[in-house]
């Protein structure tokens, strides 16, 4: 278990910058996500803390000591990879045992962890096994077994779920967090899933374009996207942003009003702005805090416990997220209320938050 | 794939057959040819006296090895009366050590080639591939003049040498192609599980590269072993391999031509190969189209 300082780190391929200072610091038993789109650097920077890419500046401290440049094997830092990457000749008694072997550990020794590991994941009855022999899910254990079997400072998962199938990718998500909590190991996941992200993470480090874009707990990113690509990016369906202008303490949609949320400061009047409302934030009765918007229902998609509501609200298209049981009638006139206490305000030029709370 | 209730006999499958059949008759008619001669006696093979009805395609009336054990232990080539027995194993000697050393550089090499990425790393690529085109005839006269220089001028030494050169590059092709089709994450897990270059790729890489060594060892071991104008040129009187003794069997001319013993040289000179194939055939197939499809 350690900490880990990734500190203004910058990786470029010939002319092209993939990461462009990179900081982000997370302490001992911290569970940080990377995560961001395809092409992000969030598997780049992975591998740069792996020692298995080089950067081009910055550092790396994992316990307060420098582990950039030093080989992948000097750093205490295990791994698991997307394809799982198990050997193929070895069983998987000897594909746990690997890190070990590597290591200098004697048999007892080994034997003695690889069934210690063994039981912790359930997978004792595969030992004899080749890789080939086994599924998805069972790879995906074993693969988790050779990460934990040398005891190592940090772990790092490279996408480890993207090749399961939707229900074991819940399962094993569930899984990798409980053995987060009973470890206490320091972990760094890269994902493209926002719900992964949302659901394991103590720390989200948000990328895009190679840099981080917003770094926090999931509360914060979700309740407090620092700009528009990260408001979008997290949360399904992804928040509505609506286009509109500030005209004293309400913002002109075109043709519908609505107040200026209490957190956002010093917007003067006339400047363009895109206000961010998640599609929960809707509902059909009235609250405490909402304010009620009219529009026309365009379609409604059941998804069992809840009801998506395409809704045309002053031109423009929002996804609402209400009860199943929700009585909106047919198409045509709708009223809906909207919580503005929680609303986001973003500048529509530069898509950054103008929220107090946001960065 | 689909499979049939029951075997269709239509007419155009039968055509086929019997076309497939005809062929493979004609292109085993030369072997066949061998394998009787070389178990014919010389009056038979000669059509004298009682044996007017030989054709070089009749069974031999009588079975006889007698050729066959001339070939290996008694023939004369040149002046020496000891049959191909002492170039046999000069053969064999020379295929173990060419074959091994050849498949194990273009191993490594492909290995570096393939998951060791350098800067440069595709000109020398391109350049080991270049010497795949390069003709035998051209490197004579510079191998001659580099084996001088190597004091191995007409020695076993000097051969392998020349045949571990010349197969490197083949060698490193068929690895460097297998290894491009191996995950990188394979060496990435290796390298993070402590292992080394050569922990990773001895223990990681090799045990699954069964298919193209395989396909790597049959190439060199038939390339090798048919050779004759590399064993002709470098190899000294104690050296000379099969090929060359093969041959000059057949051209001494001292009386009539034994050809049941030609047959029997080429027979014995042939096996081996053929072994190799059998054995490995299946294998070889695999191992070609095992870089197409990721297993």
């Amino acid at each position: 278990m350690a900490s880990l300082s990734i500190d203004k780190v910058t990786k470029r391929f010939g002319a092209t910058v993939v990461l462009s200072e990179v900081s982000i610091d997370i302490e001992a038993g911290d569970f940080l996500v990377l995560v961001g789109p395809s092409g992000c650097g969030k598997s780049t920077l992975l591998n740069m803390i792996a020692g298995l890419t080089e950067l081009s500046n910055g550092e790396i401290r994992l316990e307060d000591a420098r582990i950039d440049g030093k080989e992948p094997k000097e750093r205490n830092i295990a791994m698991v990879f997307q394809s799982y990457a198990l050997y193929p000749a070895m069983t998987v008694e000897k594909n746990i045992a690997f890190p070990l072997r590597m290591a200098g550990v004697d048999k007892a020794g080994q034997a003695a962890k690889v069934g210690e590991v063994a039981d912790l994941l359930q997978i004792g009855h595969l030992l004899k096994r080749k890789p080939a022999a086994l599924s998805g899910g069972q790879r995906q254990r074993v693969a988790m077994g050779r990460a934990l079997v040398r005891d190592p400072k940090l772990f790092l998962f490279d996408e480890p779920l993207s090749n399961l199938d939707a229900k074991l990718r819940v399962d094993m998500r569930t899984e990798i967090k409980r053995l987060h909590q009973r470890l206490g190991t320091t972990i760094v996941y890269v994902t493209h899933d926002q719900v992964e992200a949302m659901t394991m993470a103590t720390k989200i480090a948000v990328m895009e374009g190679g840099a981080v874009q917003q770094f926090g707990t999931p509360a914060e990113i979700y309740d407090h996207p620092a700009n528009r690509f990260v408001a979008t990016f997290m949360g399904s369906p992804a928040m509505n942003l609506l286009g509109g202008q500030v005209s004293g303490d309400m913002i002109d949609l075109g043709g519908i009003r609505l107040p200026i949320p209490p957190g956002a400061k010093g917007i003067e009047d006339g400047r363009k702005v895109d206000l961010g409302l998640r599609p929960e934030w809707f509902a059909t009765e009235p609250g405490a805090d909402t304010v009620p918007v009219t529009g026309r229902l365009d379609l409604v998609e059941p998804t069992g416990p809840d009801l998506y509501a395409v809704v045309e609200v002053a031109g423009q298209t929002i996804t609402t997220r209400l009860p199943a049981r929700a009585d909106i009638g047919g198409p045509g006139e709708i009223e809906l209320h909207v919580d503005m206490l929680k609303a986001v305000v973003f500048d529509a030029k530069t898509g950054a938050s103008l929220m107090e709370r946001g960065k | 794939m689909t499979v049939n209730a029951r075997p269709r006999f239509d007419f155009g499958r039968i055509v086929v057959y019997l076309v497939l059949l005809l062929a493979a008759c004609f292109f085993l008619l030369p072997l066949v040819a061998m394998v009787f001669t070389s178990l014919k006696t010389m009056p038979e093979i000669t059509g004298s006296e009682g044996f007017e009805n030989s054709t070089i395609l009749s069974p031999p009336s009588l079975v006889s090895f007698e050729a066959w054990g001339l070939a290996w232990s008694s023939a004369c080539i040149a002046v020496a009366c000891e049959g191909l027995r002492s170039y046999f194993w000069n053969s064999i000697i020379l295929v173990i050590f060419a074959v091994s050393i050849s498949v194990a550089l273009g191993a490594v090499n492909g290995y570096v080639l393939s998951k060791w990425r350098f800067r440069g790393d595709n000109i020398i690529f391109g350049m080991l591939l270049f010497g795949c085109f390069i003709p035998f005839q051209i490197v004579l006269i510079p191998m001659a003049r580099v084996l001088g220089i190597l004091d191995l001028a007409g020695t076993m030494g000097g051969l392998i040498l020349v045949h571990v050169c010349y197969g490197i590059p083949f060698t490193t092709l068929f690895f460097r192609n297998f290894y491009i089709t191996v995950p990188d994450e394979l060496v990435s897990a290796g390298r993070m599980d402590g292992a080394g270059f050569w922990q990773i790729f001895m223990i990681i890489l090799v045990p699954i590269s069964w298919p193209i060594f395989v396909v790597a060892i049959i190439w060199q071991f038939t390339n090798v072993w048919n050779d004759f104008l590399f064993g002709a040129s470098f190899a000294g009187p104690d050296t000379r391999p099969l090929m060359v003794a093969l041959n000059n069997l057949v051209n001494t001319s001292t009386g009539t031509k034994a050809y049941n013993v030609d047959m029997a040289g080429a027979m014995i000179a042939a096996l081996p190969t053929m072994l190799v194939y059998i054995v490995g055939g299946r294998y070889f197939l695999r191992g070609l189209t095992s870089g197409a499809v990721k297993g």
